[in-house]
């Protein structure tokens, strides 16, 4: 690789880094703002216009709030827990393609971190990672309850994982590929995925919503009922990492649903836009970022999604979680896994 | 055993048909409400820019009025603390000396004249009972919230009407 390319490839990563960052800091905003809409409230609007300023005022807050480790508790995995989560939410967008592929003075340049061939195993590898996170942050802790909510965060994440990984099978059949670029690719123009999947992605959507410990499946905090969780003990800033890397992981989790089932940076109507314009290499360009915008507006759409669901929907009860998992969720995922390959036999046999 | 009383009704639990115990129809009504509210008109106001708008004859924080030559029309004659169902005013009477003939207006005034806020509750009985239409309940004032107790006992350095505001009205 040039060194060129290098340099490119280490801004692009810090760009994304910050995006991610950004959006996880106004994430917080605007779930408090979402949620004061849908009770008739108006929300945070003292601190900056509209509010504006809200999250820096509260990363202000928790940064200046005492560290305070538990007696009893195991200080390192203490601090460590934490971070690992904050480590793992931010690693998983480096796979994500954002959009096609930019022409600047002949040189071509993928909106993406890194094209790994097997970008949807590397994201499934990095989010079941996740829980280490949450599982160390509540045994070091050293407090039973802390412990009871990992221990609940910890199994549900792994019984939705499989669901999650049955449903996104049936997608990796149609593809042939596991490369989320490919993936994107093969969804030019209206050619979603979603059109093929929609049972895969509704199972897809509610795991993604127990995988990222959201409302209705955020039984590992349950702060109304259940003090708050793994992170009972967790104050200052450490708190704010986990809470951050809940958003973190809202933000890519809704990247790859858009990758997976909405067409990525795929928008109607883009070939139309593409041969308007008669500079092969502006017009390439200008729908590059067409798609980029559409991508995030996909994503903005998913986080608003998930923030509309936690306002109105209560809380499952744990067994009901567990049976809905093992007992409808992965049976679904299995069922669509049958009919996808039944599909794609019969095409090619009857086309 | 034996019933007690024959009203205990049998409560039969309906099945659920397939729609209900697929859980997605409800929540997609449940997100149709919300998405209602979203949208609606929101019922905060915002406070310090903003107050609720309150009625004419709405009964907020007392004051003891002066006459229109800035003297005290209250005479401590007590009626206003006989008329308190709270008994929330306490006040001390004394007599006007020569030389005090701009400050009372009567030849008795009030020494003191307490009026304790937290027990006070705001029936406007006092100013009934006033036969000097000395005290009022102000429409556009209130009792704010504060650290101590003694400080909701307001003396005659709180109530009474400053000077300037009736040299102007």
């Amino acid at each position: 690789m040039e060194s060129v390319d290098l340099i490119y490839k280490g801004i692009f990563i810090l760009v994304i880094f910050g995006i991610t960052l950004l959006i996880a800091t106004y994430s917080t905003y605007f779930e408090r703002k979402i949620a004061a809409f849908i009770q008739d409230r108006v929300g945070p609007n003292r601190a900056g216009p509209f509010g504006l300023l809200q999250p820096l005022a509260d990363a202000g807050k928790l940064f200046f709030k005492e560290e305070f480790i538990p007696a009893k508790a195991n200080k390192a995995l203490f601090i460590i827990g934490p971070g690992i989560a904050m480590l793992v939410a931010t690693m998983s967008s480096a796979v994500i393609p954002f959009g096609d592929m930019l022409i600047v003075g002949g040189r071509e340049i993928w909106l993406q971190a890194i094209d790994v061939n097997i970008g949807v195993l590397y994201v499934f590898g990095i989010v079941s990672l996740g829980v280490y996170g949450l599982m160390i942050g509540g045994w070091a802790s050293n407090n039973k309850f802390s412990l009871l909510g990992a221990i609940r965060a910890a199994s549900q994440n792994i019984s939705y994982e499989l669901a999650m990984g049955l449903s996104l099978i049936a997608v990796l059949m149609m593809t042939g590929s596991l490369s989320l670029r490919e993936i994107a690719e093969q969804q030019q123009g209206f050619n979603w995925n979603i059109w093929y999947q929609p049972l895969g992605f509704i199972i897809f959507l509610v795991c993604a919503f127990a995988e990222t410990n959201r409302t209705p499946f955020d039984l590992p905090e349950s702060e109304a009922e259940l003090i708050g969780g793994y992170h009972t003990e967790y104050g200052s800033m450490k708190l704010g990492m986990y809470l951050f890397a809940e958003y973190i992981n809202i933000f890519v989790v809704s990247a790859v649903m858009s990758t997976l089932y909405f067409g990525a940076y795929n928008f109607p109507f883009m070939e139309n836009l593409r041969s308007a314009i008669s500079d092969p290499v502006l017009a390439n360009n200008v729908v590059t970022l067409v798609g980029v915008a559409v991508m995030f507006a996909k994503i903005f759409a998913f986080i608003f999604f998930f923030m509309w669901v936690r306002w109105t929907l209560p809380r499952f009860r744990y067994d009901q979680l567990m049976k809905l998992g093992w007992q409808i969720l992965i049976p679904l995922a299995i069922l669509n896994m049958v009919l996808t390959g039944g599909a794609i036999l019969l095409k090619d046999s009857l086309f | 055993m034996e019933p007690l009383s024959n009203r205990s009704k049998k409560v039969q639990k309906r099945e659920m048909t397939f729609a209900e115990r697929a859980y997605l129809p409800a929540i997609a009504q449940g997100l149709g409400i919300t998405l209602k509210h979203f949208f609606k008109k929101k019922a905060t106001i915002n406070y310090p820019e903003q107050t609720r708008e309150r009625s004419d004859i709405w009964r907020g924080l007392h004051v003891l009025k002066r006459d229109e030559n800035g003297a005290e029309r209250c005479t401590a004659c007590g009626l206003c603390a006989v008329a308190c169902p709270a008994e929330a005013i306490t006040m001390t009477a004394g007599e006007r000396k020569a030389g005090e003939e701009h400050l009372y207006r009567e030849e008795k005034y009030a020494v003191t004249y307490e009026v304790n806020m937290l027990r006070c509750i705001f029936c406007g009985l006092c100013e009934e009972a006033c036969p000097k239409a000395a005290i009022f309940l102000q429409d556009d004032k209130l009792a704010p919230a504060r650290y101590e107790r003694d400080e909701f006992i307001y003396g005659k350095d709180r109530l009474v009407e400053p000077l300037k505001t009736t040299e102007t009205k």
